[in-house]
């Protein structure tokens, strides 16, 4: 109880950081709006491909972005433990009797708040442009699925920033996979389109794990065999990488 | 363990034989032990690298010690961590507060990390605010601080759940002289409301205006303890420093000063010499004329009362500012 009530706290402290930050608010929020209207204009003409069984390209695209904007998100998360380090705000709460756990809990709670409203918004964008989606079941099927990914990625920053504690490599590491990773999913190519090694890859990538549980739970035929096993993987991955997470945190004291 | 647990149960903090290697082979301590009674302000002095942040990280919990064992507030620091943590408040070198939150919200989260909650967190709050001067930039997010706001921020999150023990680890390192005065007023004002604080310092004036006790820290050791006061005491006499005009030649400055009466521990630098006298005043054209007769050229003369900085040197061997300047962090 006391660890949810400390992790709380953190939770707290970050969206309202975040909140105090209008300029990095407005740019999170535009981005993703450039990626479905430019690949959403730019590729409108695929869907004429045959075998590629959608009603438009935004209707296809939009779970792809949802999920490539929240592996980012994740993938940043680790800077503001990074920053607490650097100021000594880290060591001011671990001299404290506070719970150690909540100092990588609250984080992540922050994390899959904004994700949700980010994704929400996104969803709307998406909307506006001609994407449709099954209804609020799905939806919020989906928000799991990302939400998922979202604090693995989270958890994995976390690790990063506390093992390396350089900024650099954080922002490398986010660089380095975030996109690869999108363009080796089903992000923006059905897989039977897509050459076959990428298509093989793409089982076995998280971020396409989560994208397809939105295309499945956004769309008319909800397959939830795929729906379930899909989340079942991301929900390993997450609990792993947060495992990992707080191995990194005990290292941290134990280096200290 | 035994005469351990035995030490003066006044002492609020007590270490023994603590020691700590760094993965790198660096040998941060090497044996330390220290005593705190309970009210007083205790100095750790010594130069970067020293070792008083690592015994400060160990007394906090914030890391362990390879040997040794440490009581604070009557805990032991390894087996009742959180028992340490609740007795302790902790002020380091760096400006801690969340730089996104308010003077107000920081004091507050620090709060209720020790479980305050409600009217008793605000109302300790707002003593805090008022007490430390911040009331009016309470409402402001910490970024726009200035050093003096942000160091008293940091002292009032030290002390929200009224510690026993209060460590503050070089905290005025890299601070303006005015700044560095105000610190010192309030950390004045603490001692004199009796808690017992650990001061770390690389600072000689800061130990001497502050302390009541002073331990020289040197490579991972205490070297020296004691009032300031008596430290300065086992010095005999004053200090007095000549600059040459030139380098001297080989031997002639101590053929000069071997016989004269009440100047000894000659230190001869470069350019420069040290030397010891009973009475300064008195000695000073002594030396002088018997330096003139081997024909070494004098600059300048400077008689000191002991300060530490002569403690250190003795100590250690070596001048305090030589090895602060080489040395690196600690």
């Amino acid at each position: 109880m006391t660890a949810i009530t400390h992790s709380a706290y953190h939770t707290v402290r970050q969206i309202r950081a975040l909140l105090r930050q209008p300029v990095f608010v407005a740019i999170t929020l535009i981005q993703p709006f450039i990626w479905l209207l430019l690949f959403g204009a730019l590729f409108k003409r695929v869907v004429d491909i045959p075998g590629f069984h959608a009603a438009s390209y935004v209707d296809y695209l939009a779970p792809g972005i949802v999920v490539m904007t929240g592996f980012f998100a994740g993938g940043w998360n680790g800077v503001a433990i990074l920053n607490d380090m650097e100021r000594g705000t880290l060591d001011r709460f671990l001299v404290t009797p506070a719970r150690r756990i909540a100092l990588i809990a609250g984080p992540l709670g922050y994390q899959a708040v904004a994700t949700v409203l980010q994704s929400l918004i996104i969803l709307g964008v998406g909307y506006g442009l001609g994407a449709r989606y099954s209804g609020p079941a799905g939806i919020v099927v989906f928000l799991i699925a990302v939400v998922l990914l979202c604090s693995a990625l989270a958890a994995l920053s976390n690790a990063i920033a506390l093992l390396v504690r350089q900024e650099e490599s954080l922002i490398g590491f986010v660089q380095f996979t975030a996109l690869p990773l999108t363009f080796l999913s089903t992000a923006l190519m059905p897989a039977n389109l897509v050459p076959h090694w990428v298509a093989t890859i793409a089982r076995y990538n998280p971020v396409n794990w989560a994208i397809e549980v939105g295309r499945t739970a956004l769309g008319r035929d909800q397959d939830w065999g795929v729906i379930g096993t899909r989340l079942l993987f991301l929900l390993a991955f997450a609990a792993a990488l947060t495992w990992a997470a707080l191995a990194a945190f005990r290292s941290y004291q134990r280096s200290a | 363990m035994g005469a351990f647990v035995t030490s003066p149960t006044d002492a609020a903090i007590a270490a023994r034989g603590l020691t700590k290697t760094y993965p790198k082979g660096v040998r941060a301590l090497d044996g330390l032990s220290f005593a705190v009674p309970a009210g007083t302000l205790f100095a750790l002095l010594g130069p970067n690298g020293a070792g008083k942040s690592t015994t400060v990280k160990i007394l906090t919990t914030l890391t362990r010690a390879d040997s040794g064992e440490a009581l604070v507030a009557g805990h032991d620091v390894r087996r009742e961590p959180d028992a340490v943590r609740r007795a302790i408040g902790v002020v380091g070198q760096k400006n801690s507060g969340g730089v996104s939150d308010t003077g107000r919200e920081n004091l507050a989260l620090q709060g209720r990390m020790y479980g305050l909650r409600g009217a008793e967190l605000k109302a300790r709050v707002d003593e805090l605010l008022a007490r430390f001067d911040l009331w009016d930039a309470a409402n402001r997010v910490v970024r726009g601080y200035s050093g003096g706001m942000h160091r008293r921020l940091d002292i009032a999150m030290g002390l929200v759940h009224r510690p026993r023990v209060l460590f503050l680890d070089e905290p005025t390192t890299g601070l303006d002289p005015e700044v560095r005065a105000e610190m010192w007023e309030e950390i004045s004002a603490l001692r004199d409301d009796g808690v017992t604080i650990l001061l770390t310092t690389h600072y000689l004036e800061e130990a001497d205006r502050l302390a009541n006790q002073v331990a020289i820290v040197d490579r991972g050791r205490i070297v020296a303890a004691g009032t300031p006061n008596e430290l300065k005491g086992e010095l005999r006499g004053d200090a007095v420093q000549i600059e040459l005009a030139e380098p001297p030649r080989d031997g002639e400055v101590r053929k000069a000063l071997a016989d004269l009466d009440g100047v000894g521990e000659v230190v001869l630098g470069e350019r420069s010499l040290r030397a010891r006298a009973d009475d300064g005043a008195a000695a000073v054209p002594v030396m002088l004329a018997a330096l003139e007769g081997q024909g070494v050229r004098v600059a300048s003369v400077m008689v000191s009362r002991p300060s530490l900085d002569d403690v250190y040197l003795r100590h250690t061997g070596r001048s305090f500012h030589d090895v602060d300047a080489q040395g690196g962090a600690s």
